[in-house]
């Protein structure tokens, strides 16, 4: 019964994004806006094909997942058991709570100039950002989600013999798990969109976000475009791909998370 | 999804917070359903996150008033402790690690040199300016793709492509279109804002339920009413949301902004030009006052605005 919607819908989209491109194409060829500043569709593509073909692209791309990687990886290696910990002794929460609800307030970005007095440009100092970007959301959907877990399910648990070991692993892991997830989606975009500032900011000689900076002292233009392209399209790449299959791997696998498409 | 966030108001505002106040797993895990069916669980669940941290301090009724300030003090004194005695230790330089006295005395000889609340009005002006800007096209934007098809399908894919890129990316774009100065700045915090008070009014009006709708065309509602009345009540939790969560991500954006833009006045600027002089103290009461003004926004502008009117109109509760 959706289908001829989607297909409806699919259509229209096509048509939206095609007229979109051609209204761009349209003012960009009119010679209204300086060239260097409003390039056209094909040579943004051919910027893009260029530096994705001469690896330069990728050796950007790599270094920011690099940094993005690492800190999201510290994010989570505090967060996770932190959160745990929070949700389940009342003094951790107590003296964790406050500061955290004291820090969280703070973009990350503010940060930035602080840290590069202490550390020094370069990748310290944007793996430090995406570190502290990436956190909140992780500790505090940890810290929700055991929260959240049905004290039914402990006590049916306990009753039916369950030690604490088996009564972590097999019922608030699961039962935490759609927080869990959730909170690494959110630490992800955090730290994509932290880890771009940063590499604005702490001028390192490699990264995404160094090359639209780069690009922009230039006036290249296009070239800021294609990176724009490249950024996008990695950032939806995994929240779609890695994410959604994670999510399907485990929190729909264990049936916490009823699928209700239909 | 009404009753859920019903809960989480209560507690909120401090009811009670034991457990059996807090919102079953199974509801909150349907509302996230409802906010992840289109996958942009993202933007909209960032909403929990905000959440979580305004019921944080709830504290159960028995405890006393004197004690609950002791128990949000006491991690602060030990912080600041430790922070005093590495400083005073001189492990690290005065200059880069400078002791809590010296951070306190920038504060207040800004304060009163009339630099620091020029910086801060600067600032705040912008991102009033610029979150003004996002509110106002992002809810007819989200009303107008909410209740047309035609529109959603129109502005959807538009809206899909752009928001997933960070909106500091866009920044050296928008400075070389629109120049250094405060013209880029306001614009790029009202473009990167807007997406998701796009997102959540869409949401919204897009879950008002159907019922509702026909009940009042039933009882005679023209288009006029039936929108004042039915539509935006029941969209303005989301509505709300949206607004909350553009305000945040103004915030985060305008300071990196500030840094970028060559801006005369502003916290960001304030901060990023002092690392020229090694002020490191200024650095981190600039960071401070941040702080502060974010915690500000959150708290005081739009707790306020959903009691008096969510509440009010019994969305919640």
């Amino acid at each position: 019964m959706i289908a001829p919607d989607r297909i409806r819908s699919i259509r229209r989209a096509t048509i939206t994004l095609v007229v979109a491109a051609l209204l761009y194409e349209a003012v960009a060829r009119t010679g209204y806006f300086p060239q260097a500043l409003m390039p056209t569709l094909p040579q943004v593509g051919s910027t893009l094909l260029a530096s994705l073909l001469d690896g330069t692209m990728l050796t950007h791309a790599a270094a920011t997942m690099y940094r993005v990687m690492i800190g999201l990886g510290l994010a989570v290696a505090v967060g996770l058991p932190l959160g745990i910990l929070m949700a389940r002794w009342k003094p951790i929460e107590n003296f964790c709570m406050p500061l955290v609800s004291a820090l969280m307030p703070i973009p990350s970005l503010a940060w930035v100039p602080v840290f590069i007095l202490w550390f020094g440009l370069g990748n310290t100092v944007a793996i430090l950002i995406v570190f502290y970007a990436a956190l909140f959301p992780m500790l505090l959907n940890t810290w929700s989600g055991v929260r959240a877990v049905n004290p039914l399910w402990l006590r049916a648990a306990g009753a039916m013999g369950a030690n604490e070991r088996a009564l972590f692993w097999k019922v608030m892991v699961p039962g935490a798990s759609p927080f869990i997830i959730t909170g690494l989606r959110q630490a992800f975009l955090r730290a994509w969109i932290a880890v771009i500032g940063a590499e604005f900011l702490a001028a390192s000689d490699f990264g995404l976000g160094w090359v639209i900076f780069d690009a922009k002292e230039f006036l290249n233009t296009d070239m800021m475009l294609a990176s724009l392209v490249v950024i996008g399209g990695i950032g939806f790449l995994f929240e779609r791909l890695v994410f959604g299959s994670i999510e399907k791997a485990t929190v729909q696998r264990w049936g916490m998370v009823r699928t209700v498409k239909g | 999804m009404l009753r859920s966030r019903a809960k989480r108001g209560v507690s909120k505002h401090g009811a009670a917070s034991s457990f059996e106040t807090r919102p079953s797993p199974l509801l909150r895990m349907r509302r996230r359903e409802v906010v992840d069916r289109e996958g942009f669980a993202l933007l909209s669940g960032m909403a929990d996150v905000t959440a979580n941290v305004i019921d944080a301090p709830a504290a159960p009724r028995a405890e006393s008033r004197l004690h609950v300030l002791w128990r949000n003090a006491f991690p602060f004194i030990v912080v600041f402790g430790l922070w005093e005695i590495v400083a005073r230790a001189g492990i690290f330089p005065p200059k880069l690690f400078p002791s809590l006295v010296t951070v306190a005395q920038a504060l207040v000889d800004l304060t009163i040199s009339g630099i620091l609340p020029h910086h801060v009005f600067d600032t705040v002006l912008r991102l009033l300016a610029g979150f003004f800007l996002a509110s106002v096209f992002g809810v007819a934007l989200g009303i107008l793709m909410g209740r047309s098809r035609r529109m959603e399908d129109v502005f959807l894919p538009l809206v899909s492509i752009m928001a997933p890129i960070p909106g500091l990316a866009y920044a050296p774009l928008f400075l070389l279109w629109f120049g250094l100065g405060n013209k880029s700045a306001v614009l790029l915090v009202a473009f990167v804002s807007s997406f998701s008070v796009i997102f959540n009014t869409w949401t919204g009006v897009k879950a008002v339920k159907e019922i509702w709708v026909r009940s009042a065309q039933a009882m005679g509602a023209d288009d006029r009413r039936l929108f004042i009345k039915v539509i935006i009540p029941g969209a303005l939790p989301y509505i709300l949301t949206g607004l909350r969560l553009g305000l945040a991500q103004a915030w985060r954006i305008l300071v990196g902004i500030e840094m970028l833009a060559a801006v005369p006045w502003g916290l960001g600027w304030m901060i990023f030009g002092a690392r020229e002089f090694l002020n490191t103290d200024v650095m981190l009461a600039g960071v401070v006052v941040i702080g502060v003004i974010g915690l500000a926004l959150e708290k005081l502008v739009f707790q306020k605005i959903e009691q008096y009117t969510v509440m009010r109109w019994g969305m919640l509760t």
